[in-house]
């Protein structure tokens, strides 16, 4: 039962990083309709500053946390600014070109730099755990499970209440329209990317906590995985993207906790393959019909 | 207040508006008219920002706009409402119309949505639906509103009665009436000429790019030539 139990835990804390980075990509797909390949590698740039953070600079944990995240939020805004932003009426597998391009950009640039180990991360967050009767759920687990709910809530708040976050609905439902009601694009697109990334730079933070290592490649998986979620809950859909997290993370454990941890990944791509035959636009995928 | 001067727009190689001239006066109602493909939305398309003239000038309350974003003609009093209408159908009608006013600020917008739901009472009963839920005449009029939002000195409407019911197509066609006297300028493109006509102070009739004949509404819904190729004879 404990065993069962801390499994639960396990899926519900990696979820929630899948989740975070699963709504990067379900946002920026909603609006520019870009699967955004260097997505991942952006958490990877996150847990070098924070490894750069808490060994070589010798700062403040809390102090890299931040450092981490701003340095998340302003790449994906340049990322955004340099390589897409020229090629807005280009057709969209350019884009898609492009963005595997600044992945590998980015993996390879990390490996000249600091070479292609993995850098071990010391525990930069600790703090006591939680006790539920014979059950203990790690001060990890926790921080990353809050974490997430928090950034969820106010995500959708921000997206549903705000000016800008309507902005961004409306542009990822009609760009022309958009632009016909004096949104600027510019400003709404880097506006997205700079939330979708900054989700990046905080999942940065939650991964280190679980396993505290950075390699440059790290980013890879850890997207392919958010990605699935993505498509899983519908992209484009940000409930959509949260639920999707959530129900990789949980496969994963309970695939672990039969036993099958060798089996985990692929467990997560048979999901995709099964998603893609059965239902592609998603379990919450926007399906709402037009009227002439 | 709006003329435009010797534009000749492109899509590739195809040459969609030939080197067309025109005006539009504070007050009046001036109609483009003319078959499918005859350039009209396109010209409307240059003048609000998403497409761009080879050629001449667009000029707005004295301004030169022809360079500008469409994002930046907007608050300038220069609203239109698209072909097909576009509303947001995922997002409320209220969130729609808070959309039209972006530009301005809350305190204006709660006023000017008062207003919209004073004149599209319809509007108002259905403000927390999504507008994918609305009829077609309800879109229509959810699409005017969102305009007005931007208490444009000019609107443009591309074909607002397309592929609405005649009782909606005369629905639709007092409420433009109602904005003009209300004080919008209107320029309007439609294909329904009998319709644009009637309310219109003076028209261009568009064929293939150019425009082959302009005056005064009245005297060109008389016109033999036009009568027997755009109002059936």
């Amino acid at each position: 039962m404990s065993t069962f139990f801390s499994q639960i835990i396990n899926g519900l804390q990696s979820g929630s990083i899948y989740a975070l980075v699963a709504l990067g990509y379900s946002m920026v797909y909603g609006i520019i309709m870009l699967l955004n390949f260097a997505h991942g590698d952006i958490i990877m740039v996150g847990a070098y500053v924070i490894w750069l953070g808490v060994t070589t600079w010798n700062i403040n944990p809390l102090v890299s946390i931040l450092l981490a995240v701003a340095v998340s939020t302003l790449l994906g805004v340049v990322i955004e600014k340099v390589a897409y932003a020229p090629l807005r009426s280009s057709p969209r597998l350019s884009l898609l070109i492009t963005a595997i391009g600044i992945s590998y950009l980015l993996e390879n640039g990390f490996q000249l730099i600091f070479g292609a180990g993995a850098k071990t991360v010391p525990t930069f967050i600790s703090g006591p755990s939680l006790q539920l009767g014979s059950m203990t759920v790690s001060f990890p687990a926790m921080v990353t499970i809050v974490v997430t709910v928090v950034m969820m809530v106010g995500l959708t708040i921000l997206v549903q209440k705000t000016k800008l976050g309507k902005a961004m609905r409306a542009v990822s439902e009609d760009m022309g329209a958009a632009q016909l009601m004096g949104i600027s694009l510019n400003t709404t697109i880097s506006f997205t990317f700079m939330l979708g990334s900054a989700l990046a730079g905080v999942a940065s933070v939650l991964y280190l906590c679980a396993y505290p290592q950075a390699s440059p490649t790290m980013g890879s998986m850890l997207g392919l995985k958010a990605f699935v979620a993505a498509v899983l809950g519908g992209i484009g859909s940000l409930p959509g993207a949260m639920l999707g997290g959530f129900i990789i993370g949980m496969a994963e454990a309970l695939v672990s906790a039969v036993g099958l941890s060798v089996w985990k990944d692929g467990v997560v791509f048979a999901i995709l393959i099964v998603v893609l035959l059965v239902r592609p636009s998603g379990i919450l995928g926007k399906t709402v019909k037009e009227k002439v | 207040m709006l003329k435009v001067e010797n534009i000749n727009v492109y899509y590739g190689n195809i040459h969609a508006v030939k080197d067309i001239s025109f005006e539009v006066h504070k007050g009046e109602i001036v109609t483009l008219i003319g078959a499918n493909g005859a350039g009209k939305s396109t010209i409307l398309n240059t003048i609000s920002g998403q497409l761009r003239s080879k050629t001449g000038q667009i000029t707005f309350l004295d301004q030169n706009i022809g360079h500008l974003a469409p994002h930046k003609v907007v608050p300038l009093g220069l609203a239109q409402v698209p072909e097909g209408r576009r509303v947001f159908l995922h997002m409320t009608v209220e969130e729609n119309l808070e959309m039209g006013g972006y530009t301005r600020s809350a305190a204006e917008n709660a006023e000017s949505i008062a207003d919209v739901y004073r004149r599209f009472p319809r509007l108002n009963e259905r403000r927390r639906q999504v507008a994918g839920t609305l009829s077609g005449g309800e879109q229509q009029m959810l699409a005017m509103g969102r305009a007005l939002m931007a208490k444009p000195a000019l609107m443009m409407l591309d074909e607002p009665s397309m592929g609405l019911a005649p009782i909606l197509v005369e629905q639709i066609f007092d409420i433009i009436k109602e904005l003009h006297e209300a004080g919008t300028t209107i320029l309007l493109v439609e294909q329904n000429a009998q319709m644009a006509l009637s309310i219109a102070d003076r028209a261009y009739v568009l064929e293939t790019g150019r425009i082959v004949m302009q005056g005064n509404a009245k005297d060109l819904l008389n016109d033999d030539k036009v009568r027997s190729a755009y109002l059936g004879g």
